[in-house]
C-alpha cells in the first residue's frame, strides 16, 4: 500500500468513527437488532486480575449450555468496578464478577446491574445475600486476617497473637506490618475489621495504640507479604523482619501448595480473632449483548462444579452449602468462627472519611 | 502527515478528551469552579511541587550520569559494547514490581548498603531518584548516542588544530551539534519521571505522591472523576509548557551537520583521561544497572535447598492449581508477538511523522511535533479509561481486541521514534534532497535514497527502544491479555500476587528470562544494523 493510500484509509477510518459517534449508540444498536443478528455463542465475563477457573470447568459450562466463556480481566478490583460504571449501558461484557462488599454500594448505586435471581440460590446462606433485589449474586467469601510466622514464635517461645487486642500488647511490639487501606484491599479490610470491632469512635484509639506498638505500613500486599513478612518465601530471601502481616486466612494452605518441596505443615498460621470477611458477587450487566448466556453463566458460577473449583483457583471459600472444600483447605486451613463484617452501605458512607482519618493518624 | 495525525487523534486525543469531559461536565453542567477549589488544597499543591522537583532532579541526575555513558558508547570501541548497550536497555522491560524488589534488596533494610555502611535509603527520595536513573539511563544513551556516533570528529579536531582548547572545541563544535538530541533526551526523561507511577508507589512508601499517583488515586480509589480531570488538565498544561520551552531551545540550534558512519568514529580509549572515563562509566553501569538486575538473577537460583534450577524447571510444567493453563514458558512467545506488532506500528507512524516534520516548517507542524510527545507525559490511567468510553462502537470496539495492546504500546514508542530520527533527519543537508529532485527523483524516492540510508541507524535504535517498551509494558496489557495467553510481565505480576515459595521463585526466574530475551532481541537488532548498513555512508 502506498503512503497516500494508507493515509486515505486512515482518514476514512477516523471520519467513520466520528460519524458513528455522532449518530449515537442507540441508532447503531437498533440497526443491528433489526438486521436479525443470530444470538451470540460466546458469553463475556468481565472480572478483576485475580479471576481464575480451570479449563475443564469452563469446558463443562460450554457442554451444558452451548456458550463459550470469554474472560476479560479489567485491572484490580476497584479499577474493574469503576470501568464498569464508566461504560454503563455499553458494557465490555455480559457478566461482571468480583465486586466485593467494600465496593458493592458504589456498583449498585450506579445501576450497572439488572436483577436476576439465579437458579440454585437457595443453596446459598441468606447471610451472604446482601442485595434483596438480586442485582448481584454472592459467589465466594474470604477472610482478611493477620498471618504469623510459626518459626519466629516457636524460636522466641512466645504464643502468637490471636485477637485484635493482642496486637497492641507490648509482647508484640514492632512485629506487625499492614497495608495502606487506601491503596490495597487487604489493608482496607483490616481497617474495616478494626472499625467493626471497636466501633466508629473506638477504632482511632486502637490504631493510636498500634502505632505506639510499632506497626509498619507499606503500600501493597506484595510488598508486605514478599518483602517485610519473615514467614513467606520471598520475605525470607529479602530478610524480612516482621513476623506478623495482614493477609488472608487462605494464605497458609497456599504456602503449602506452592512449597518447594511441599512442607508437611504450613510455615504460617492465622490469628483467627483479627479477621474481616469479604464476600464477592457477580451480576448481569445492564446492556449485555448476550443476557441469556449471562444468566446461564451466573447460574453456573454458584453450581457445585464451579464452587468446588474456586478454592484452589482463587484461594477463596465457596458460598454454596453443598460445595466441599478441597483437602488442602481442610487440612492446612483454619475455620474463622466469628469474622468481623460491615454493611456495604455503611462502608460506602464511611470509607473515604475513615481512610483520611487513618492517614493523618498513622502516616503522619 | 495524515496517518500520524489520524492515529494520534483516534487513539490518544479522543479518548483523553472524552474522559476529561466526563469528569468536568456532571449532568450537563461544566464544573470549572472545581479548578480553583482543587488547586487551592494544600495537599494537592504538595503533590504538584513534589512531582515537579523530583522530575527535575531525576532528569538532572540521569543526564549527569548517563551523558558520559552516551559518549563512551558513541566514541569508544570495546569488546562487548553491543551486549552492554543491550543490558542498559533491559531496565526498560523490567516489571516495576520486580525492580522495586531489587532496589529494596540494595538500599533497604538488610540490603547491601545497610550491611556495608548502615545506610538505608528506602522510603527516602533518594531511592526514587536512583531508580529513575536506572530506568532512564538507556534513553540518554540511545537518543544522544545515536547522533553522537555519527558526528564527524574531524570538525572538532579541526577546531583543535586552529588553536582551541579541548573544552572550547567541544563546547563550540560538538555541543551545539548535540544540543537537539540532549534536549530531546532530557525532555523524555523529564516526561517519564514526571509521570512515574510504580517507582514512586513502591519506593516512596506511603510518604510521597506525584500527580500521576494522585490521578490514579482519584480515578480508581475514590472514583472522583472531576478531581482527576482537573489534575489531568494541570498535567496537560505542565507538559505543554515543558514542550514549548523545549521547542524554543531546539529550533535555534538545528543546523545541517556532517555525518559519518559510526564505525569510523569509534576507537579504543587512549590515554589516562579516556581510560578513567571509560572505567568510571563501566563502574556506574555496574553499580546502578547490573547490580540490581543481578540480585533478581541470584534469587531466581536460590532455592530452599541451595542454588539450583528448580524454579526454571517448574516453568515448563503446568501450575499445580492449573491457573495458567499453559506452561509459563509460553508467555515469552506472547510477549514477543505483541512487541513485534507494536514496534511495527510505532515505526510506521513515527517514521511518517518524522518525515513530515522534516519537510515542513510552520507553526502548525511544530505544534504537532510537540503533541506527539504528550502521551509520555499524560497519565496511563487517563488514557486507559478513555479507551473504554470511546472505542466502544464498531468498527472500533477494540476493548476486547488484542490489537489494543500494541496500539497503546505504540503510543509510547512513537515519540521515541520521532525524537531519535528528527535530529538526524534535520541534520541532513537540504541540498542533497534538492539535488535528487533536480535529477528527477520523486519525493518518495528522494526520501528513500537520501534520508533513509542516513537515518537507518537511528531508526533501528528507535525500533529497539519501541520493542523494549512493549516487551515490558504492563498497564495496558494487563487489562486486555486473555487468561490463556498472558504476557511475561503479566504472568510475573500474577505470580507475585500469590503466597508460596514456588510462585515467588518462578516470578524471579521469569524475570530473569525476560531480561535475557530483551537483551538477545536488542543484540539481534544491532546485528541487523551492521549487516545491512555497512558501507552505505
Amino acid at each position: 500500500m502506498s503512503i497516500k493510500k494508507a493515509a486515505a484509509a486512515a482518514l476514512v477510518a477516523a471520519l467513520g468513527v466520528t460519524t458513528l459517534a455522532a449518530c449515537g449508540a442507540d441508532d447503531v444498536r437498533e440497526a443491528a437488532g433489526k438486521s436479525g443478528a443470530p444470538a451470540p455463542k460466546t458469553v463475556t465475563l468481565v472480572s478483576h486480575d485475580s479471576f481464575n477457573a480451570s479449563k475443564e470447568v469452563l469446558a463443562e459450562f460450554t457442554k451444558q449450555t452451548g456458550f463459550t466463556v470469554k474472560v476479560l480481566k479489567s485491572g484490580d478490583a476497584g479499577e474493574a468496578v469503576n470501568k464498569e460504571i464508566l461504560t454503563k449501558g455499553s458494557p465490555q461484557g455480559d457478566v461482571f464478577f468480583g465486586v466485593d462488599n467494600t465496593l458493592l454500594s458504589r456498583a449498585l448505586d450506579n445501576g450497572i446491574f439488572v436483577p436476576y435471581a439465579a437458579k440454585g440460590l437457595d443453596r446459598v446462606p441468606a447471610a451472604y445475600q446482601l442485595d434483596k433485589e438480586h442485582r448481584v449474586t454472592p459467589i465466594d467469601s474470604g477472610d482478611i486476617c493477620v498471618n504469623y510466622d510459626k518459626k519466629y514464635f516457636a524460636d522466641k517461645k512466645l504464643a502468637p497473637p490471636v485477637t485484635f487486642d493482642d496486637l497492641a500488647k507490648p509482647a508484640y511490639k514492632d512485629l506487625l506490618v499492614v497495608e495502606n487501606p487506601e491503596r490495597s484491599s487487604p489493608g482496607l479490610g483490616f481497617l474495616l475489621g478494626t472499625a467493626a470491632k471497636y466501633g466508629d469512635e473506638g477504632w482511632q484509639d486502637y490504631w493510636t495504640k498500634l502505632k505506639a506498638n510499632g506497626v509498619k505500613t507499606v503500600d501493597s500486599w506484595e510488598l508486605a507479604y514478599n518483602q517485610e513478612f519473615s514467614g513467606s518465601a520471598g520475605g525470607r530471601k529479602a530478610k524480612g523482619d516482621r513476623p506478623l502481616v495482614v493477609s488472608y486466612a487462605s494464605s497458609p494452605p497456599v504456602e503449602v501448595l506452592y512449597g518447594e518441596p511441599q512442607p508437611k505443615v504450613a510455615p504460617t498460621g492465622v490469628s483467627t480473632g483479627t479477621c474481616f470477611r469479604q464476600t464477592e458477587f457477580a451480576g448481569l450487566l445492564d446492556g449485555a449483548k448476550n443476557p441469556q448466556g449471562g444468566k446461564a453463566l451466573i447460574d453456573f458460577l454458584i453450581s457445585k462444579k464451579f464452587q468446588e473449583d474456586m478454592p484452589l483457583q482463587m484461594f477463596v471459600n465457596p458460598v454454596a452449602k453443598d460445595a466441599a472444600l478441597p483437602e488442602l483447605f481442610t487440612e492446612h486451613g483454619v475455620v474463622v468462627e466469628k469474622p468481623e463484617t460491615m454493611a456495604p452501605e455503611k462502608i460506602a458512607e464511611k470509607r473515604d472519611p475513615w481512610i483520611q482519618q487513618w492517614s493523618s493518624l498513622v502516616l503522619k | 502527515m495524515v496517518v500520524p495525525v489520524a492515529f494520534f487523534a483516534l487513539f490518544f486525543a479522543w479518548p483523553v478528551v472524552s474522559i476529561v469531559e466526563r469528569g468536568l461536565r456532571v449532568d450537563g453542567v461544566w464544573q470549572f469552579g472545581r479548578f480553583g477549589e482543587t488547586l487551592s488544597r494544600p495537599e494537592i499543591l504538595d503533590v504538584l511541587w513534589f512531582t515537579l522537583w523530583q522530575a527535575l532532579a531525576s532528569t538532572g541526575l540521569t543526564l549527569l550520569i548517563a551523558l558520559p555513558g552516551a559518549y563512551v558508547f558513541a566514541r569508544f570501541e570495546f569488546r562487548g559494547k553491543g551486549l552492554l548497550r543491550a543490558v542498559v536497555t533491559v531496565p526498560f522491560v523490567m516489571p516495576t514490581v520486580m525492580v522495586g524488589t531489587a532496589f529494596l534488596a540494595l538500599v533497604g533494610r538488610g540490603g547491601l548498603l545497610d550491611e556495608l555502611w548502615g545506610v538505608r535509603l528506602d522510603t527516602t527520595v533518594w531511592a526514587i531518584l536512583i531508580a529513575h536513573v536506572f530506568f532512564n539511563y538507556a534513553v540518554v544513551v540511545r537518543t544522544v548516542g545515536g547522533l553522537w556516533a555519527q558526528l564527524d570528529p574531524r570538525q572538532e579536531e579541526a577546531a583543535r588544530v586552529l588553536g582551541a582548547s579541548r573544552w572550547r572545541a567541544w563546547r563550540t563544535v560538538t555541543l551545539p551539534a548535540l544540543a537537539p538530541s540532549v534536549a530531546a533526551a532530557a525532555l523524555m526523561v523529564f516526561l517519564f519521571t514526571a509521570s512515574s507511577f510504580a517507582v514512586v508507589q513502591i519506593l516512596g512508601g506511603s510518604t510521597y505522591s506525584t500527580l500521576e499517583t494522585e490521578i490514579y488515586r482519584q480515578t480508581v480509589v475514590r472514583f472522583d472523576l472531576t478531581t482527576a480531570a482537573v489534575l489531568t488538565m494541570v498535567q496537560f498544561a505542565a507538559v505543554g509548557v515543558v514542550l514549548a520551552v523545549h521547542a524554543r531551545t531546539v529550533r535555534r540550534r538545528e543546523t545541517a551537520l556532517r555525518m559519518v558512519a559510526p564505525e569510523e568514529t569509534a576507537r579504543r580509549p587512549r590515554g589516562i583521561g579516556q581510560w578513567a572515563l571509560f572505567a568510571g562509566v563501566l563502574l556506574s553501569v555496574a553499580v546502578l544497572i547490573v547490580l540490581p538486575l543481578g540480585v533478581l538473577v541470584e534469587r531466581s537460583f536460590a532455592t530452599s535447598r541451595g542454588y539450583g534450577l528448580d524454579y526454571y524447571r517448574a516453568l515448563q510444567t503446568p501450575d499445580p492449581s492449573g491457573t495458567f493453563l499453559v506452561p509459563l514458558l509460553d508467555t515469552i512467545g506472547n510477549s514477543l508477538r505483541y512487541a513485534v506488532v507494536a514496534t511495527l506500528i510505532a515505526l510506521v507512524i513515527g517514521g511518517l511523522a518524522a518525515a513530515a516534520l522534516t519537510r515542513r516548517a510552520g507553526r502548525l507542524v511544530r505544534g504537532f511535533d510537540a503533541l506527539l510527545m504528550l502521551p509520555l507525559g499524560v497519565s496511563a490511567v487517563t488514557v486507559g479509561f478513555g479507551f473504554l468510553i470511546t472505542l466502544d462502537e464498531p468498527p472500533f470496539d477494540l476493548r476486547a481486541s488484542w490489537i489494543l495492546v500494541p496500539l497503546a504500546q505504540a503510543l509510547v514508542g512513537v515519540p521515541f521514534v520521532v525524537r531519535t530520527m528528527l535530529p538526524v533527519l534535520r541534520a541532513v543537508d537540504e541540498r542533497l534532497r534538492e539535488a535528487a529532485a533536480v535529477l528527477g527523483a520523486s519525493p518518495w524516492r528522494a526520501w528513500r535514497e537520501v534520508d533513509l540510508p542516513l537515518v537507518r541507524r537511528a531508526l533501528l535504535i528507535a525500533a529497539g527502544f519501541a520493542f523494549a517498551v512493549s516487551l515490558g509494558e504492563f498497564g495496558a496489557t494487563v487489562f486486555i491479555a486473555r487468561p490463556d495467553s498472558p504476557t511475561l510481565p503479566v504472568a510475573v505480576a500474577r505470580l507475585l500476587g500469590r503466597p508460596g515459595e514456588l510462585n515467588y521463585g518462578q516470578a524471579m526466574a521469569l524475570s530473569t528470562i525476560l531480561m535475557v530475551v530483551c537483551a538477545v532481541s536488542l543484540l539481534l537488532l544491532e546485528r541487523l544494523r551492521t549487516e545491512r548498513t555497512s558501507g552505505e555512508f
